[in-house]
């Protein structure tokens, strides 16, 4: 079935089945290899985009659920106030190592941050504890969105 | 870890590389013809493209520095970049010497070549061990000082003038008054026509002149990390690419019993099945129908021999194996009459579980073979194995077999293995065109080659005034060395199974170590961060602190006391002991526990802080972390990976244990094999000794200390010493 989505702005036509998870539809079928797989079933935030603004796992978002929702990528969140913040913090906190999760750390970070522009350690805990770093980043990603917020 | 003779496979590629052949540029170099030849950097590539490892350069004067006419400078990495910052650190030796600033730079990726390109710790081109800094912070030193000489030169002749009034900064070459400049663009066809000075011979910069070793310089491969133009092996695209999902038999050695193939290919965009017995792929235009199309096919397995493996079984085999004398690591003078006549014995048995990686990049690999080469794109941490096995997986010479290699989304060992690409390989045979393998996460936990379950049996005298007088321990497991580099292990003594163990940082007079190989059935194992050391560290610094318990003195002060001869163990320690404050008053049911060790070349301690509520279950509020690597390049890596290393060796202590029931594993995705989650992150101190000491690694020191310092906390705050991993909140429940 044909889907016409609106991605970062642009409309992308794609033919696939309904139950297709929008991350497979970014990756393999558009080419956006920013969003990461991780595994499968939302429990690591890898796979983390913004519909409307809000974050959601992207592995278990069918992509007949998208409707006219806009999605929103790794690859354009900088153009948001809140992810350009987001992404001069990280570089300034030398937030990343190997990096493979760090799409999915920033994506919920920025809508955390749209919600929330002030956190609280509570506040990033449950924002952020959906999205896993196996380096051992955590530290510096909520310095780092502390940092941006300007708390 | 790792030291030792080179594989045999490997020793062959060394003289096949002539220093004429260095001379000529990357295409010779390499000893195969370049298809796509770039100077793209690999971080500016757009995201649709793969981008050729090699690259061809004007100036070219040894495997590791590349500079065009245009002033492009790129920099070989011969490690790989996984998280632990080495693309930094290692272009920040050559760039010292170079005289380049790191945002002049680009990095590459290097291809396998063993001649050029093998970390002299580990004996190959394997990045692994803690052992990239150590292995060439001086060779990359000399290799940017060879360039910058070849340009000062070109440039004095240029000018006329005796190249020693001549300098060189930020990639330009200035004369003596400052008035004369050439860039080293304008210096690269003259420079690379001059004769190449012996690496050996080159004057390298004294320490107190760095400018850029021992700063926080930047990452070099931050901002592609933050905003998704990174490409990791699984970001691989190439035109006609098919996408495989591939289900593995869940039982080692089992084999496809039947296969729906035709529901499979019912599913829309699923163009093929492929079966090859050990495993099953699903050949899809997409992953999504790939996936749904493995759904589909509703494979059953044959078990084959291993289908009766379980846990209990593994560890009733390493019980009554370890009763048994091992391979001697080490022993001197007679532990066995010291403990008969000791005042006091104590006794004890360790055990720690078999250990999952969970890289966040699940396992990956693209293949396009075709008759005469095959191309394989991947993030790999053994680039020239990876290519020694496609070739002989495939008949191919092993110049047919190009290896793209990638960053890697986390490789903590798991990438050391070349078994994701064989699998790759196998399934490509079957398939015309490029086609990239992805494992589901439940595939990656459960098709992982494991850090191996050891059972340590250790016993100790103490004399009257509580002074260990004997130490024998006893370490029973898996050796992956054994299966990995079989020359390393010699009358049956697995170097690394014993490492930390056999030579623990104290005063111990009559020691006597060994190590019995137990290989579990139906079970892979493999390197895991911090190796040897992550398993003997926390049973070593566990049983020290049993002793000092037993002796009845603190634990930092029974521990000072038999490091009297090691200082920069003592001076690590009480750092560590002193940032932790050590002895100060904490509230009941909260204790401090201490750990030091020394491995991968540095000294390191920790001490933790913990707090165990009445119904057991553990917060860890605060590490502190002090580590004496040496000379070091860049102390914000090293903040970094005392942060992450420690997380992950916590994680692992907290949750990390994969256990086998019918032959199959029981975990399988991130709820039944737990990450560490950002809830549940202690404070971590990082406090590093400044000295003018050789190298030490890094990477791997805080992942192996960490458990122990946590358990010491939890005996304190508890009275319950944790013998077993991972820890159990339900045996350190409040009796009252």
């Amino acid at each position: 079935m044909v889907f016409t989505l609106k991605i970062n702005g642009a409309p992308h036509e794609v033919d696939v089945d309904g139950d297709t998870p929008l991350l497979w539809v970014l990756r393999d079928v558009l080419g956006m290899t920013g969003t990461k797989f991780g595994c499968g079933q939302a429990l690591c935030g890898a796979c983390t985009v913004h519909l409307d603004g809000q974050a959601v796992r992207s592995c278990q978002t069918p992509v007949d659920s998208v409707g006219d929702s806009a999605v929103t990528t790794i690859e354009a969140i900088g153009q948001t106030p809140q992810g350009a913040a987001l992404q001069k913090a990280w570089l300034e906190l030398e937030v990343v190592q190997c990096g493979y999760c760090q799409s999915g750390q920033i994506m919920s970070a920025a809508a955390l941050l749209k919600d929330t522009p002030k956190p609280t350690d509570s506040d990033i805990d449950a924002a952020m504890s959906g999205n896993v770093c196996r380096c051992g980043t955590y530290h510096r990603i909520r310095a780092a969105i502390k940092h941006a917020a300007g708390v | 870890m790792m030291d030792g003779p080179i594989p045999r496979e490997q020793i062959t590629d060394k003289a096949a590389v002539s220093r004429r052949a260095v001379l000529q540029g990357a295409g010779l170099l390499l000893g195969f013809a370049l298809t796509d030849a770039s100077t793209e950097p690999i971080f500016a590539a757009p995201a649709s493209r793969v981008v050729e490892n090699e690259v061809a350069a004007t100036f070219a004067p040894n495997g590791f520095i590349r500079i065009n006419p245009t002033g492009a400078v790129t920099l070989v990495m011969p490690m790989v970049e996984m998280g632990q910052g080495v693309y930094t650190s290692l272009s920040m030796l050559l760039a010292e010497e170079l005289e380049v600033k790191l945002d002049q730079i680009q990095v590459q990726h290097a291809p396998p070549n063993h001649a050029l390109y093998a970390n002299s710790i580990i004996g190959i081109q394997n990045t692994g061990g803690s052992a990239s800094v150590r292995a060439f912070w001086t060779p990359l030193r000399q290799a940017g000082a060879v360039g910058r000489n070849l340009l000062i030169a070109a440039a004095a002749k240029r000018w006329n003038v005796d190249p020693v009034t001549c300098r060189a900064k930020d990639g330009v070459v200035f004369d003596a008054t400052g008035s004369k400049h050439l860039s080293y663009g304008e210096l690269v066809n003259a420079a690379a026509k001059l004769p190449v000075p012996s690496s050996a011979n080159v004057k390298l910069k004294d320490p107190k002149d760095f400018t850029l070793i021992g700063t926080r310089a930047k990452r070099v491969d931050s901002a592609i990390k933050v905003d998704g133009r990174a490409l990791y092996g699984i970001d691989a695209r190439l035109p006609g690419m098919k996408l495989a999902a591939v289900a593995i038999s869940p039982v080692l050695g089992g084999k496809a019993k039947t296969v729906d193939e035709k529901a499979a290919l019912a599913v829309k965009g699923v163009r093929q099945v492929v079966n090859i017995d050990e495993a099953v792929a699903v050949i899809a235009d997409h992953t999504g129908a790939a996936k749904k199309g493995l759904e589909a096919a509703a494979i059953t397995w044959d078990d084959g021999p291993n289908g009766k493996v379980n846990s209990a079984d593994i560890v009733k085999q390493l019980e009554e194996e370890s009763t048994k004398p091992g391979a001697v690591a080490r022993n001197e003078g007679d532990a066995g009459k010291a403990l008969a006549e000791a005042a006091q014995r104590v006794a004890a048995i360790y055990q720690v579980p078999f250990l999952a990686h969970a890289t966040m990049e699940p396992m990956n690999c693209t293949v396009h073979l075709q008759k005469d080469r095959c191309d394989i794109w991947v993030g790999t941490q053994a680039p020239t194995i990876t290519q020694s096995v496609v070739a002989e997986l495939t008949g191919l010479p092993k110049d047919a077999i190009k290896i793209h290699n990638h960053l890697i989304g986390g490789g903590f060992g798991r990438r050391l293995e070349a078994d994701g690409t064989v699998l790759a390989v196998k399934i490509a045979r079957h398939v015309d065109g490029p086609v990239k393998v992805i494992w589901s996460r439940e595939e990656d936990i459960q098709h992982d080659m494991y850090r191996p379950y050891y059972l340590d049996r250790l016993s100790a005298g103490l004399d009257a005034a509580g002074n260990p007088v004997a130490w024998t321990h006893r370490i029973a497991g898996s050796s992956v060395m054994a299966r990995y580099y079989p020359p390393y292990v010699k009358d049956g003594l697995d170097p690394d199974a014993v490492e930390a163990a056999a030579e623990p940082p104290y005063a111990l007079p009559n020691i006597h170590v060994d190590f019995v190989r137990v290989e579990p059935p139906g079970v892979r194992t493999s390197w895991w961060r911090g190796v040897g050391p992550t398993h003997n560290v926390f049973v070593v610094e566990s049983f020290i602190d049993e002793l000092a318990y037993a002796a009845k003195q603190d634990p930092v002060a029974y521990r000072k006391g038999l490091l009297g001869h090691n200082p920069r163990a003592l001076a690590v320690l009480s750092l560590a002991a002193e940032k932790a404050e050590w002895g100060s008053p904490l509230p009941a049911r909260h204790g401090r526990g201490i750990s030091v060790q020394f491995a991968y070349g540095s000294y390191t301690s920790q001490v933790a802080e913990v707090e165990v509520a009445a119904d057991g279950s553990v917060k860890v509020k605060r590490i502190v972390c002090a580590i004496d690597c040496g000379m070091y390049v860049n102390p914000d890596t090293i903040e970094a990976q005392v942060q992450g290393g420690t997380l992950f060796g916590l994680t692992a202590a907290r949750h990390g244990s994969i256990t086998f029931k019918d032959g199959r594993v029981e975990q399988g995705n991130f709820d039944t094999y737990l990450p560490m989650r950002i809830d549940e992150v202690p404070l971590v101190e990082t406090h590093v000794i400044r000295n003018a000491e050789a190298p030490g690694g890094v990477g791997e020191a805080p992942t192996a200390i960490v458990s122990a310092a946590v358990t010491n906390a939890i005996f304190a705050a508890t009275g319950k010493r944790v013998r077993k991993l991972p820890i159990d909140s339900d045996s350190l429940k409040s009796s009252s």
